[in-house]
């Protein structure tokens, strides 16, 4: 996979439009994702951070404009490459998105058996080894997803969405309902997770912390578009009243972003 | 140039000395991981008794790479020593996310032997039924407490939710219960006439519908797609509060979820459906008039004349008098489970269909027990 030479952008996000119905959510948006790095995506509630992340990955079809991932057209691929290029990225659901009736180490294992035949004990190794690199206790890998705490189903689900080694990571609010300690465990095990195996993260989130500790550019959603992508500093000194507002408001200051 | 003991597009296996030299090469993907790890075997075996693994040659590699090379490593020092070298510097924060190998866990649920399985099911089953029974009976008894207590005390009994239950189980099914039972009306007079036709008996298929609806199937009918449509909502709407803590709050503000959820119910259902029942054994009735006018030519006024002569009101009463206390074990079935929603939607959705399946089978085991009750009393 490192062998081939891949574009320095990965995501390209052009003129972007989504609405539904009359209610037009973005309109004439445009984002870049350079590779390895993590982006972090915030705005005001319904300003359509979760629509745009559901717009990227092909859940939402946008009403216009152009979808580019690795250099490729979304909207240009035919069924079977669409199905292909879904390995090439992976998702991380707000609430984790277990399959509840399959146990961790088989919900891990689940984009193993669709894409690949591989023997039982590699695909039960590389769960393990998945798993771990979450940072799961390997009791964990037999139990259910009813029976986990909603911090370790966020780690099962981030080991499932590693499985089949994406290079791009999708995160949709990884820290909402863990507790801070939890919320900081799982910051970090991001940025090293994304450090060691170059991915690159696109990270849509509330949490300031989040934003000031792991992010190494922030872009701001508001107005339909994207106010700016930056990195936090030059963030910090746009001006625009919400972003002023949310970065230098208390709870930034406490996060330490001033 | 060493001897070469064993190749493949992604390794070649040399003799050296002491141990044998193994030189990785190509990408070690998950793409190519079925192949890798098939060639395992064989590789392992020509090794011998421990190896150099070499892997300066490799191109590409990612977690399952890593993981493959470490599965290598682990299966070379079964049989001796196996050391790793000539990592690159890009490879090497890979190697160590993945540097130990993880002990043996269970991935899967225990299993139990088959031979036990329907042993378990059953015995599962059977306490499951007792329980429920016991707890629906527990409900019950709680449930006529606190509607006997009301009666004493009417300030407890919310009268707006009792109007709007009434209005959404009584009025609003009206339309499928009089559809139901009018097509029903009207098949038993097309198929008895037809049998009683061989008989030259076909005029007392007013006696049979007059019967068969007033007794039985009116209310019977009605009773079902009540349970259908009203029981299983009580169960969804009480649940899905329950599963928002709402329950829990009504509770901390010093509400009693029976007297706010369940009586409520309770007592739209038990008014609603003996008027409902009314209704569909008029309905009923219209329907069998009608097709007795198309297939027998029975004009509605002869018709009216002949069911005033052969049945009598005791018909009506016997279905009517059961309809209260249907909707009673309707209405308690379905609100006791959704009081009983614990945990996730998926219990709400298997609770939903428990309080169905449950509330037709009460109505019809309690439907029994009053035809043998009334034959017993010569009604």
């Amino acid at each position: 996979m490192a062998a081939e030479k891949k574009p320095e952008i990965v995501v390209s996000v052009r003129d972007l439009k989504t609405a539904f119905g009359t209610h037009v959510v973005h309109d004439g948006l445009d984002l870049d994702v350079r590779r390895g790095e993590i982006l972090g995506v915030v705005g005001g509630s319904g300003t359509g951070k979760s629509v745009l992340l559901k717009a990227i990955i092909g859940l939402i079809k946008p009403a216009a404009g152009t979808i580019e991932i690795n250099g490729k057209n979304r909207a240009e691929m035919t069924a079977e490459e669409d199905r292909l290029s879904r390995r090439e990225w992976g998702v991380l659901f707000q609430d984790g998105a277990l399959f509840s009736s399959l146990t961790v180490a088989q919900n891990i294992q689940v984009p193993l058996r669709e894409h690949f035949h591989m023997s039982p004990s590699l695909m039960k190794d590389l769960a393990l080894s998945k798993l771990t690199m979450a940072g799961l206790e390997l009791e964990a890998a037999a139990k259910f997803p009813s029976d986990l705490s909603g911090g370790m189903r966020k780690r099962a689900a981030l080991a499932r969405s590693l499985v089949l080694d994406p290079d791009l990571l999708f995160l949709d609010e990884p820290t909402a309902g863990l507790d801070p300690i939890g919320a900081a465990a799982f910051d970090g095990l991001v940025k090293e997770l994304s450090k060691s195996l170059g991915l690159t993260v696109f990270l849509v989130t509330h949490d300031l912390d989040t934003l000031v500790r792991v992010c190494d550019r922030i872009a701001v959603l508001g107005d339909q578009k994207i106010l700016i992508n930056a990195p936090l500093k030059e963030v910090m000194a746009f001006d625009h009243p919400w972003v002023r507002e949310y970065f230098h408001g208390p709870r930034a200051r406490a996060a330490g972003a001033t | 140039m060493a001897e070469t003991l064993a190749q493949n597009d992604f390794m070649t296996v040399e003799r050296g000395s002491p141990s044998a030299l193994v030189h990785l090469r190509g990408d070690w993907t998950i793409d190519n991981a079925v192949v890798i790890d098939e060639a395992m075997p064989a590789i392992v075996a020509a090794c011998g008794e421990g190896a150099v693994v070499d892997c300066s040659g490799i191109t590409g590699m990612d977690t399952t790479g890593a993981v493959l090379i470490r599965r290598y490593l682990a299966h070379i020092e079964e049989e001796g020593a196996a050391v790793l070298t000539g990592v690159l510097g890009a490879h090497k924060t890979l190697l160590e996310v993945i540097s130990c190998c993880p002990p043996p866990a269970q991935t899967e649920p225990d299993h139990t032997p088959w031979y036990l399985l329907p042993v378990i099911q059953a015995g599962g089953a059977t306490i499951l039924a007792l329980r429920s029974t016991a707890r629906l009976l527990g409900f019950l008894g709680l449930v006529l407490i606190r509607l006997f207590g009301a009666l004493f005390d009417p300030g407890r009994i919310r009268l707006v939710p009792v109007v709007h239950q009434l209005e959404v189980v009584g009025l609003q099914s009206m339309g499928i219960v009089g559809l139901i039972s009018f097509l029903i009306g009207a098949v038993m007079v097309n198929q008895g006439a037809i049998q009683l036709a061989k008989f030259g008996a076909d005029i007392f298929v007013i006696d049979m519908l007059g019967i068969g609806h007033l007794r039985e199937l009116g209310i019977l009918l009605t009773a079902i797609i009540i349970a259908g449509r009203s029981g299983s909502a009580f169960t969804a709407q009480i649940g899905s509060m329950v599963l928002h803590e709402e329950v829990d709050a009504m509770k901390t503000l010093g509400m009693e979820p029976i007297d706010v959820l369940v009586l409520p119910r309770l007592m739209a259902l038990t008014l609603s459906l003996p008027l409902l029942t009314f209704y569909a054994d008029v309905v009923g009735i219209a329907g069998g008039a009608m097709m007795a006018w198309i297939q027998l030519d029975i004009t509605p006024a002869n018709f009216l004349i002949y069911f005033r002569e052969v049945i009598s009101i005791d018909h009506y009463w016997v279905g009517i008098i059961k309809a209260p206390f249907f909707a009673a074990v309707i209405a308690t079935t379905g609100c006791f489970h959704g009081l009983r929603v614990q945990g996730s939607a998926d219990a709400l959705g298997m609770r939903t269909t428990r309080s169905v399946v449950q509330s037709i089978f009460l109505v019809i085991v309690l439907d029994a027990l009053f035809a043998i009750f009334f034959t017993s009393v010569g009604l």
